[in-house]
C-alpha cells in the first residue's frame, strides 16, 4: 500500500532540533519571506508556539537582515527553525494572522529599524535607538530624544470616559512600568502597558561574549529568575561546546530551579493574600518565602542562587550535613506552607475576590502564545520540563499542574499545586543525590552554529537562542523571558474588569519588568 | 475562623531577636566581605583583577585594591587566584557613608557607616519613611529590601516603613543601575520628597552600575546630582546587610 505523498509545505522544510542541542547555521533553511511566514502559520496551525522570532544583522551585507524563528512543537518535543533574509526597510506583518508574534515584530522594528507593514500596534517596546544607525522604524531624527513611555496610547472617547495613568514609580517595592487605563466609571474598557523603563542593554551586551560578564548578565536578566536564566545560558554554551554535565550537577541544577520556583510561588501566594486583605496568609507566606530562599543559600551562599551555576556544571556541592539540614527545612516549610495557603481556599472573602476575576479564556491564551503557570491556569498543558525536557528532567518527571478557569483563583491554585510537586521533587533529589564531580571541563564553542535552550523557570519558559560566528564567539544572543509572552494577557485580563482589581490581577501574573526590558 | 486561629498558633511568633539577640544564622557558603591574603600573592600576579567581571579589583604596581561598590561577591577572583589568596569572610557588615571609603587595600578596615548628624537623627532616628525606587534593578535587591517588611525581620519595629508616595517620605532607597529610561522618573521622585531628605543606594548596580557598568543604556548608578547618604554593597546584599546599614545610619547600632 502506498501513501499519498504530502506536498512540500514551507512548514515541512524547517530544520528540526531538540532543546539543549546545537546545529550548524547552514542547516537552518533559508526561506523566502512568504515561505518563512507560511511556515510559521503552518506550525501555529499544528499547535506549535513561537518561542522566538528575532533579527540578526547580516555581516556580509549591511542592508540585509536575517530573521530567525524558533517554533516549539510541544506535542513532539521538537523545535523547528527557519530563517529568511530581508533586504528592504520593511516586511509584511504577520501579526494580523498570528497574534503571538505581535511583540516580536515590534522588537525587530525597534532593534533594526525594519517596519512590519500592516502591524496593528506598531509602537516601541523598550524605547532605545535602533542598533543600526540610520534606520528607524518610526523615522525619528537621529538626534531626537527617545523618552520612555511617550507614545500614542490607545484612547477611548466619550462623555463618560476617563483615563487613569499609573507609574512608572508605583506604590509598593516593585519595578517600574506605566499602565494606562481607559475607564467608564470603575469599568476598564482597555488597559495599555508601556514598559522599557528597566532597559539596561543586557541582551545587546551578551552578544559580545562569551566573556567574564556573560554569566552575570544571565543571572541578572531577571534577578528573581537567576537560576532559570543561568540554566538557559549554561545549556546553550554546553550545547555549543559539546560539554557533558555530571548527574550530580544536573540534580543540583534541577533542585535549585525548583527551589527558585518554590520561593517565588509561595511569595506570590502571600502577596495575593495581601491584595485581598487576608493578612494571615500574607504574613505566613512572606516569611516562608524567605525559608525557601535560605535553602538556595545553603546550596551556594546566595539566596538568589548567584554564583551557583557555571557552564559545565555547578560551583558548589552540599555536604551530607547540608543535605540533611535542607531536607528538614523543606519538610517543615512544606507543611507550614500548605497550612497557610489552604486557609485561602476555605475563606469566602478570599474566594469572592479570586474567582472570576481577571479571566483569560483558553483560546485567547493559545492565540497570545502564553506560557508558564498563567497558561496552565487557562487549561493549557504547557511546561518545558515536560514538553521539552533537558538536564535532569529527561529522566525525572514532575506532573504538569493545570486548572481550567483562567482567573486569579486558577493562577493561585496552579501555584499551590506546583509548590507541592516541587517540594516532593526536591525531597527526592536530596534523598538520591548522585555522587561524583559537579563540574566538567570547558571546550571551545562550535563555530557558525546555533543553539536553543528552553528552561521552565517559575514564570514560564525562558528561551535563549545563541548564534556563533566563524571564531565560535557569540554573534547574536536572543533572550525571551516568559514575561515577553505574557504581558499582553495582563492587559486582556483587565478588559471588562474593575480598575480596583488591577493590583490583584497584576500580582496573579507577577510578570518581570526587567526580564521584558532586558 | 478557628482554622485561622489554629494556623496562627502553629505558625508561632517569628520575629527575630536581632539586634538585641544574635543575628540570624548565615548559610555555610555565605559570601561576606572578601579577604585578600597578599602575603601569598606571587609578584606581578594580577589574575584576580583580570578575572573580575566588573573591574572591582585593582592590581597596579603589585598593590591590590578592592572596590566594594563594584564587587558582585561572585567567585571569579577566588577561582582565578593560583594561590588561594582570596576568600570570603562571614562579615555581613558592609554599609558605608562615603563612596571613596569603599575602595580598600587588603589591610584596611572598612569604615562602617556612621550615624546621621544630630539634627537628622532627631528627625528620623525613631521614624523613617522611605520611598523605594527601582531604576534598572533586576528585582533581587528589591526583593531583599521587601523581605525586611515581613514578620521575620519586621522593619517597622524600628520605626522604618516604606511608603507609597515620595510626598510622604523622608528619603529614597534606590536600587538598579539607573537606566536612561528611569532617570527622569527618579529625578522627579527625588524632587518630590520634602527636605530634609536622605538617599540610600542598595546594591552594586545603584552604587556603580554593577554588571551593567559603562553600558550606554544606564548611568552607572545613582547620578551625582542626587547625593547618597548610605551605600549598601552586594549583588544583592543579604537582608541582614541592609538592615545593619539602616540601623547604623539611624545610630541604633552605634556601640555594636
Amino acid at each position: 500500500m502506498s501513501m499519498a505523498t504530502t506536498p512540500d509545505t514551507p512548514w515541512q522544510r524547517l530544520a528540526v532540533l531538540v532543546n539543549g542541542r546545537a546545529l550548524p547555521k547552514s542547516a537552518v533553511p533559508e526561506l523566502s519571506i512568504t515561505d518563512f511566514q507560511q511556515a510559521i502559520l503552518g506550525g501555529v496551525a499544528r499547535q506549535c508556539r513561537v518561542a522566538a522570532l528575532f533579527g540578526m544583522p547580516d555581516r556580509t551585507s549591511p542592508d540585509a537582515l536575517w530573521l530567525y524563528v524558533v517554533l516549539a512543537d510541544d506535542d513532539s518535543s521538537r523545535l523547528r527553525l527557519g530563517r529568511t533574509r530581508i533586504g528592504d526597510n520593511s516586511f509584511p506583518s504577520l501579526t494580523p494572522a498570528c497574534w503571538q508574534v505581535h511583540l516580536f515584530e515590534r522588537e525587530i522594528a525597534e532593534q533594526f529599524g525594519r517596519v512590519p507593514v500592516g502591524h496593528p500596534w506598531l509602537k516601541p517596546v523598550r524605547f532605545h535607538r535602533s542598533y543600526q544607525p540610520g534606520r528607524d522604524a518610526w523615522n525619528r531624527p537621529a538626534e531626537a530624544e527617545i523618552a520612555a513611555g511617550v507614545m500614542d496610547f490607545y484612547q477611548v472617547k466619550g462623555d463618560q470616559i476617563h483615563e487613569v495613568a499609573v507609574g512608572p514609580v508605583h506604590a509598593g517595592i516593585i519595578e517600574p512600568g506605566h499602565f494606562r487605563f481607559q475607564c467608564d466609571g470603575e469599568n476598564v474598557l482597555h488597559l495599555e502597558i508601556a514598559l522599557g523603563y528597566q532597559h539596561r542593554g543586557g541582551e545587546r551586551a551578551l552578544a559580545a561574549g562569551p566573556g567574564p560578564r556573560s554569566i552575570h548578565y544571565a543571572e541578572t536578566l531577571a534577578g528573581d529568575s537567576t537560576i532559570g536564566h543561568a540554566t538557559a545560558y549554561c545549556q546553550a554554551v554546553e550545547a555549543l561546546g559539546g560539554i557533558q554535565k555530571s548527574a550530580r550537577a544536573q540534580s543540583l541544577r534541577a533542585t535549585a530551579l525548583e527551589l527558585e520556583r518554590l520561593a517565588n510561588h509561595v511569595g506570590d501566594l502571600g502577596a495575593l493574600s495581601g491584595d485581598v486583605g487576608f493578612t494571615s496568609t500574607q504574613a505566613f507566606c512572606g516569611r516562608l518565602r524567605g525559608e525557601f530562599l535560605n535553602m538556595t543559600a545553603v546550596l551556594c551562599g546566595s539566596r538568589f542562587g548567584r554564583g551557583l551555576l557555571c557552564p559545565g556544571g555547578v560551583r558548589f556541592a552540599p555536604d551530607v550535613s547540608a543535605i540533611d539540614a535542607l531536607r528538614r527545612s523543606l519538610v517543615r516549610a512544606e507543611a507550614e506552607t500548605r497550612q497557610a495557603v489552604e486557609l485561602l481556599w476555605n475563606s469566602s472573602s478570599v474566594m469572592a475576590r479570586f474567582v472570576d476575576t481577571g479571566v483569560v479564556p483558553r483560546q485567547l491564551a493559545i492565540d497570545l502564545g502564553m506560557v508558564g503557570p498563567a497558561a496552565r491556569a487557562c487549561g493549557l498543558n504547557r511546561d518545558a520540563r515536560q514538553n521539552h525536557p533537558s538536564g535532569l528532567f529527561r529522566f525525572t518527571h514532575i506532573p504538569v499542574a493545570t486548572w481550567e478557569s483562567g482567573d486569579v483563583f486558577a493562577r493561585a491554585y496552579v501555584r499551590f499545586l506546583e509548590v507541592q510537586r516541587s517540594c516532593e521533587f526536591v525531597c527526592q533529589q536530596l534523598d538520591s543525590l548522585p555522587s561524583g564531580a559537579v563540574r566538567s571541563p570547558l571546550a571551545p564553542l562550535a563555530a557558525d552554529s546555533l543553539a536553543v535552550a528552553l528552561v521552565e523557570a517559575w514564570r514560564g519558559e525562558v528561551c535563549h537562542v545563541v548564534l556563533t560566528d566563524e571564531q565560535g564567539c557569540f554573534e547574536r544572543y536572543k533572550v525571551v523571558d516568559p514575561s515577553f509572552h505574557n504581558w499582553a494577557a495582563v492587559a486582556m485580563a483587565l478588559r471588562g474588569g474593575q480598575i480596583s482589581d488591577f493590583p490583584l490581577c497584576n500580582k496573579s501574573f507577577n510578570l518581570s519588568y526587567c526580564g521584558h526590558d532586558l | 475562623m478557628f482554622d485561622i486561629l489554629a494556623a496562627r498558633w502553629k505558625q508561632g511568633a517569628r520575629t527575630m531577636g536581632y539586634p538585641d539577640a544574635a543575628p540570624p544564622e548565615l548559610p555555610g557558603h555565605f559570601r561576606g566581605r572578601p579577604i585578600f591574603d597578599i602575603s601569598r600573592c606571587p609578584s606581578g600576579c594580577d589574575a584576580c583583577a583580570k578575572a573580575c567581571p566588573t573591574q572591582a579589583i585593582g592590581a597596579e604596581g603589585g598593590k591590590i585594591t578592592l572596590d566594594l561598590g563594584r564587587c558582585l561577591f561572585c567567585t571569579d577572583c577566588a577561582e582565578a587566584c593560583p594561590q588561594n589568596a582570596v576568600r570570603y569572610s562571614r562579615d555581613y557588615r558592609l554599609a558605608v557613608r562615603q563612596r571613596e571609603n569603599m575602595v580598600l587595600r587588603p589591610e584596611q578596615e572598612l569604615a562602617l557607616a556612621a550615624q546621621l548628624n544630630e539634627k537628622l537623627r532627631s528627625l528620623f532616628g525613631r521614624s523613617l519613611r522611605l520611598r523605594q525606587v527601582s531604576a534598572g534593578g533586576c528585582n533581587a535587591c528589591e526583593a531583599d529590601v521587601n523581605v525586611l517588611t515581613t514578620i521575620g525581620w519586621d522593619l517597622s519595629r524600628f520605626g522604618i516603613d516604606f511608603v507609597a508616595s515620595p510626598r510622604h517620605a523622608d528619603g529614597l532607597l534606590i536600587t538598579g543601575a539607573v537606566s536612561n529610561n528611569m532617570l527622569a522618573a527618579l529625578r522627579k521622585t527625588y524632587d518630590a520628597v520634602p527636605d530634609p531628605k536622605i538617599v540610600i543606594a542598595v546594591g552594586a548596580c545603584a552604587i556603580s552600575g554593577g554588571p551593567y557598568i559603562n553600558h550606554a543604556e544606564v548611568g552607572n548608578g545613582v547620578p551625582a546630582e542626587i547625593p547618597v547618604d548610605l551605600y549598601i554593597p552586594g549583588c544583592p546584599p543579604h537582608p541582614l546587610t541592609i538592615l545593619d546599614g539602616l540601623l547604623r545610619l539611624l545610630g541604633r547600632l552605634a556601640e555594636r
